[in-house]
């Protein structure tokens, strides 16, 4: 057995222990729904995070408009189950395609932008979608698509971040995320050696739209409701947020910045008034003090924890 | 520099800290509540941040008020009441969150709020799974109260009156009080609230001898309205419907009068606000006319009872939301009164036979559909100020 599949082995069986004991606390009730219902939309935001990484961090393409493809994923999932009656599953992979399919559509044409022009684009691209879904009456207009079931569960919502992350890791080890990273550095140097750029621009970016609408299906069909004051543009910021707080460009940052943030938002539920100023307080410091971020472009693994004992690594 | 560093580090570790302590003690008053045989608590989930902030501030203040006088007279069935508030901040999905957060964690009897119509829908069907009632002050969508085949959902009421029965009130004082014949509409298309009125102000108008001469439209945040306005004015309207929120009707007013339209203007509840004048200009609002469930201005002693009330507490003058908000408390109220108990069932079917409440408007009783029937008033804006032109009810 190679290394990278040993990695991968302990890996799954590390997030099999954290999914039986967190599946233990939730059938002992020490997690109540309440945070049952966070640790549900930890999963989601990691799913967010982790995919909008793979535009943002790995290919260093400035995108800011991810909730408006967490709005397609949310709508097309919602219609395959409320309107059309198909089952969960297949909304799953229908929001997924949707939400890529666009993706793809939309990244060919802005692509060719970079820097602020792409951030201006996406951000004006999120917004259209959602004007449309605001006027659009099939799916409910203003006031929001009602009564979808609530289908999604901690199980499913678990496997498929655990899937994702998988899907997302592998990529950026393979010869096209290889060729994703090599663009972050140096775009002009990578079209040198070679590397159609745009093409493993526009990759990244349908694979991080497609995973946005797969957790927009679950999205909407854990809280009942599909609207469009869910997918603003402050949505994106959100999802942005946890990406750099994290570290743009590592894997391990998005997660470990997706569960901060969904937490310190849920822990002050009880102080409504205090919450917006210490999690902007909290944002303020560490933006000043760690700019690139919690991780940088690290990674978290084995190899930083013998390093912190030993000192011997470089990270 | 070092020392700088090193103190925000802490600073930072504190304030993880303190979230994760405000996470434990979410666990502290659970078991709290659980042995609570003296007092009940009652949830308010209120859009306390956020771009609606405002209503729910004001409706949760309302609502503080009426705990506040039930607490003082001895409180209910012999119990003080608790309140636990949640923030949704005004998005559908932390809604849901909040309601959770209330039901599961701090056990609570019954809910009020949230303000607005989507976020109510969001929360419904966390109550209704856990059989709590829930008291939607300000909701004005008729769906909410309503299941998808029509029935009446048995955990959830509101406290103000249905949009389309604002547009009938419009439309009949348009046609019957200021004898108007020809009517242009101009609604907001972003907002199912104005459109809902636009189409039922259309459907009544028209039913008593009026005529629809065009039904223009606009989007929330739109600045400038003259395009629309001019095609308005071509169509000889001898008065304008604009359903919708102050913010975009002030600056209607205001273009309407400049491109020389002097006609009535008709509006609905979402014109309330000082905002409206200030922007749209005393004189330029005048000829203006709006449906409300409710105004400060209203000499009614039982109306000055509650503004006297609410300003000796708050020290400022209550809007409709925190009306609505101190309503939603007396309903309340009243329900775990008559029902001695507070089993959500029990307590849901009590609240349902509220019949002839007094409230701060005039008295309330509701329908079948969980609606209720109450007062509703035509206000007129004369130099400025919000004066009483007619009362409806109660």
């Amino acid at each position: 057995m190679n290394k990278v599949r040993m990695f991968d082995l302990k890996a799954l069986i590390a997030s099999a222990v954290v999914f039986a004991i967190l599946q233990g606390l939730m059938a002992a009730e020490i997690i109540g729904p309440f945070w049952e219902l966070n640790l549900v939309l930890i999963c989601i935001n990691i799913i967010l995070a982790s995919s909008l990484n793979m535009i943002n961090g790995f290919t260093g393409q400035f995108s800011i408009g991810h909730a408006g493809f967490l709005a397609v994923g949310a709508y097309m999932g919602a219609v395959m189950t409320v309107k059309l009656g198909f089952s969960f599953p297949l909304a799953i992979i229908a929001g997924t395609i949707a939400a890529g399919i666009l993706g793809f559509l939309i990244g060919l044409p802005t692509l060719r932008l970079d820097g602020d022009y792409l951030a201006i684009a996406t951000l004006g691209l999120g917004e259209i979608i959602r004007i449309c879904i605001l006027n659009i009456e099939y799916v409910g207009g203003a006031s929001g698509l009602m009564g979808i079931p609530r289908m999604t569960n901690f199980v499913i919502t678990f496997w498929l971040m655990i899937a994702v992350l998988f899907f997302i890791k592998n990529f950026k080890n393979s010869a096209h995320g290889r060729a994703c990273l090599a663009i972050r550095e140096n775009e002009i140097a990578a079209d040198t050696m070679g590397i159609d750029t745009t093409k493993y621009k526009v990759m990244a970016f349908t694979l991080g739209a497609s995973f946005a609408g797969t957790a927009g299906v679950l999205f909407s069909h854990y809280f009942f409701i599909a609207h469009p004051a869910s997918f603003t543009f402050m949505r994106s910021f959100d999802i942005l947020t946890m990406v750099v707080l994290g570290g743009l460009g590592s894997l391990t940052g998005s997660i470990t910045g997706a569960i901060l943030l969904t937490f310190i938002s849920a822990a002050l539920a009880d102080f409504p008034e205090w919450r917006m100023i210490i999690y902007s307080l909290a944002m303020i410091i560490l933006m000043l003090y760690r700019p690139q971020g919690l991780f940088g472009n690290k990674e978290l693994s084995e190899k930083v924890f013998s390093s912190l004992k030993g000192g011997k690594n470089n990270g | 520099m070092k020392f700088v560093k090193k103190a925000s580090g802490i600073a930072l570790a504190a304030m993880l800290a303190a979230g994760l302590t405000a996470g434990c003690g979410g666990g502290g008053g659970e078991k709290k509540a659980a042995d609570a045989g003296k007092e009940i608590v009652v949830g308010v989930n209120a859009e306390l941040t956020g771009n609606v902030a405002n209503y729910g501030k004001s409706m949760l203040s309302g609502f503080e008020l009426a705990v506040e006088e039930a607490n003082k007279a001895g409180g209910v069935d012999g119990k003080q009441i608790k309140v636990v508030t949640a923030d949704n901040k005004s998005e559908p999905s932390e809604s849901g969150n909040a309601a959770t957060k209330l039901v599961t964690q701090n056990k609570v009897v019954a809910v009020i709020g949230p303000a607005t119509s989507g976020c109510v829908a969001a929360e419904e069907p966390v109550l209704t799974a856990n059989k709590i009632p829930l008291i939607a002050p300000c909701a004005t969508a008729p769906g909410i109260t309503l299941q998808k085949d029509g029935k009446t959902k048995p955990f959830v009421f509101r406290a103000c009156f249905i949009d389309p029965y604002q547009g009938d009130i419009m439309a009949q004082f348009a046609a019957k009080d200021l004898k108007v014949k020809k009517a242009a509409i101009l609604h907001d298309s972003s907002s199912d609230y104005s459109k809902g009125l636009a189409e039922v102000f259309t459907k009544v108008f028209t039913a008593n001898g009026g005529q629809i001469t065009t039904d223009e439209a606009f989007l929330a945040k739109d600045v400038d309205f003259k395009a629309s306005l001019t095609k308005i004015k071509a169509t000889n309207p001898e008065a304008i419907y604009v359903p919708g929120y102050y913010e975009e009707v002030s600056k209607v007013i205001k273009q309407a009068r400049e491109i020389g339209l002097t006609c009535p203007m008709l509006g609905s509840d979402g014109w309330d606000s000082p905002k409206l004048v200030e922007v749209a200009g005393k004189e330029a609002c005048n000829n203006g006319f709006f449906t409300n469930a409710y105004t400060a201005e209203d000499k009614d002693p039982v109306v000055q009872k509650f503004v006297k009330a609410y300003q000796g507490k708050f020290n400022k003058v209550p809007d409709v939301f925190a009306m609505q908000g101190y309503n939603a408390g007396l309903i309340l109220f009243n329900a775990i009164k008559t029902a001695k108990t507070t089993d959500g069932t029990k307590l849901a079917e009590a609240i349902a036979k509220t019949k002839d409440l007094q409230v701060a408007n005039g008295k309330l009783t509701y329908d079948e559909k969980h609606n209720p029937i109450t007062t509703a008033l035509v206000l007129e804006l004369k130099d400025g100020k919000m004066t009483l032109n007619k009362k409806i009810g109660g």
